[in-house]
């Protein structure tokens, strides 16, 4: 067990030195991803420039919930974004050279593409969060302190579990890459806001098929103590965690049969 | 360069993207889910202040959106590193040694990948769009070959700026960065997560004149939305002319200077 640990740490620091290498270019990398975390904050300003209201919503609440969303996604990027590269890793056949080695092939994977710059996003994203705590009124109990803690982590499990689930298509589909872009990075953008700006099925496939309603818009309305305007009882958004940990143990599993299912391109 | 080399070659980039008949699906799909998260946020934006937005009401709204998904793929909005990767690997020698000026003939082949991006990425977006939401169509029809001009203006800035990216290569080797500044300003500051009408105006002004963004996207959209009369929609194709001869001499620049720094080892 050591021994894999200093091999996964090797593995870690090597892809940090390299990346580093190039030091004006680490510095460009660093501050453009973090100059993404301000986007999606000044995109939801912009918005509000022209209306008072989103779905029934303030720009502080709004705010709030993107704050959540954007830790959410930045800190499951860090850990695991890198696996929406596995369809490169099975086109040249480095897949295989992973597979040989005497370690686990999702830490694996997740170690030789590590990506140090993404830490640029997840402190603008707790930024986001802590002021987006100070803008909005919530009036502290022991179960809204709770949810507040609860709700990052479920959207951390929730995004990594989407990241995996979606590169292990490329087992199946090499040039799947876009396609999982929908549901991750889709899904970043449909927590940026709340659930109730959206309608008809794609509500429902995005919000309840995916699970994605819990990682922003459920928290925010028990720490505000809102009603759902949709409807919702109260105790459903105690089910973040639960539903998180399904959907990060169905994308393992899904991972697990990807695997099974990988005979090599033929090279 | 003789036209029939340059008609050669983006024929060429035509046959090149049409063989990536999976990567062009899965990228259209993915254009069209992040088109229902953008049409459905700017239609709370806009039912929020009584169904017009800054000019644009909710039918010219759904065909500014669905265009614009469309027309990601059409102007290439995303990374494109195909120029820089032959910097850092040395194969660039061997573009310059061609009889061709490199900016042309990756120019040439550009357009032709554009061409594609016309016919199958801009269409499944806009027939997603038109099955669920009307849209508006153009009054006039000048409006209908405007837009065409516009889109190619669009395509050739696009190319310009993201041939200058790929130029720093020469100087930082690593690309990435300045990728990710290009990806930063092609989305926000372009007018497609939200049109750029949205900001203040004082921001409208420096980024029309001072940045290439707008006449990317912002520009082709509100010439086919028909947002102005005639005059504004010229007013519109000349900003993107002043932006296409700006871009391809900074091209052509860059290029010369990078290149009396080229030294080529082991010739």
């Amino acid at each position: 067990m050591a021994e894999r640990l200093l091999a996964y740490r090797h593995l870690f620091a090597a892809q940090i030195r390299s990346q580093t290498q190039y030091r004006a270019s680490f510095a460009m990398d660093l501050a453009s991803s973090a100059g993404f975390a301000v986007m999606d904050v000044l995109s939801v300003l912009v918005l509000f420039r022209m209306t008072p209201a989103l779905g029934g919503f303030g720009a502080a609440e709004v705010f709030l919930m993107a704050a959540l969303a954007m830790v959410g996604f930045a800190i499951a990027d860090l850990i695991v974004g890198n696996v929406e590269r596995l369809g490169v890793y099975v086109r040249t056949g480095l897949l295989d050279a992973v597979l040989i080695r005497p370690l686990g092939v999702l830490p694996q994977l997740i170690a030789i593409d590590f990506a140090p710059r993404r830490i640029g996003r997840v402190a603008q994203s707790l930024l986001a969060l802590a002021v987006g705590f100070t803008v909005v009124d919530v009036d502290w109990t022991p179960s809204r302190v709770t949810m507040a803690l609860l709700a990052p982590v479920t959207g951390v499990v929730l995004f990594s579990g989407l990241f995996v689930a979606g590169a292990t298509l490329a087992f199946w589909w090499i040039e799947s890459g876009e396609f999982a872009n929908a549901f991750t990075y889709g899904g970043r953008d449909f927590t940026l806001y709340p659930v109730s700006v959206y309608s008809g099925w794609f509500r429902r496939l995005f919000a309840y098929g995916l699970g994605l309603a819990f990682v922003s818009y459920y928290p925010v309305l028990v720490l505000l103590g809102r009603p759902d305007p949709l409807g919702a009882p109260e105790f459903l958004a105690w089910l973040g965690p639960p539903v998180a940990a399904g959907v990060a143990v169905g994308a393992g599993l899904l991972w697990r049969t990807g695997l099974r299912h990988y005979r090599g391109t033929g090279s | 360069m003789p036209p029939r080399t340059f008609f050669a070659l983006a024929g060429a980039g035509f046959r090149r993207w049409s063989t990536y008949r999976q990567a062009t699906v899965a990228a259209a799909f993915t254009n069209t889910v992040f088109g229902f998260l953008r049409m459905y946020v700017l239609y709370a934006v806009a039912a929020g202040v009584g169904g017009v937005v800054a000019g644009y009401d909710l039918a010219m709204l759904a065909s500014y959106v669905w265009f614009g998904q469309g027309l990601i793929g059409v102007v290439m909005l995303f990374a494109w590193t195909d120029l820089a990767d032959r910097v850092r690997t040395g194969e660039i020698t061997a573009d310059l040694l061609r009889p061709v000026d490199p900016v042309w003939s990756y120019l040439a082949s550009d357009l032709g990948r554009a061409g594609h991006a016309a016919l199958f990425r801009l269409m499944l977006p806009v027939a997603m769009g038109a099955m669920w939401f009307d849209l508006s169509t153009p009054d006039r029809w000048l409006s209908y070959p405007l837009f065409g001009l516009s889109v190619l203006l669009a395509v050739v800035i696009s190319f310009g700026v993201r041939y200058l990216v790929n130029l720093t290569a020469f100087w930082l080797l690593d690309v990435r960065g300045a990728m990710t500044l290009w990806l930063f300003g092609s989305t926000l500051l372009s007018g497609l997560v939200v049109p750029i009408r949205f900001f203040p105006e004082w921001t409208q002004w420096l980024l029309w004149l001072g940045t290439p963004f707008p006449a990317v996207v912002q520009a082709p959209l509100d010439v086919y939305v028909e947002y102005s009369d005639l005059s504004g929609q010229l007013l519109v194709l000349a900003d993107q002319a002043f932006w296409v001869v700006l871009a391809l001499s900074l091209c052509r620049w860059v290029q010369h200077r990078a290149v009396l720094k080229l030294v080529i080892q082991g010739g």
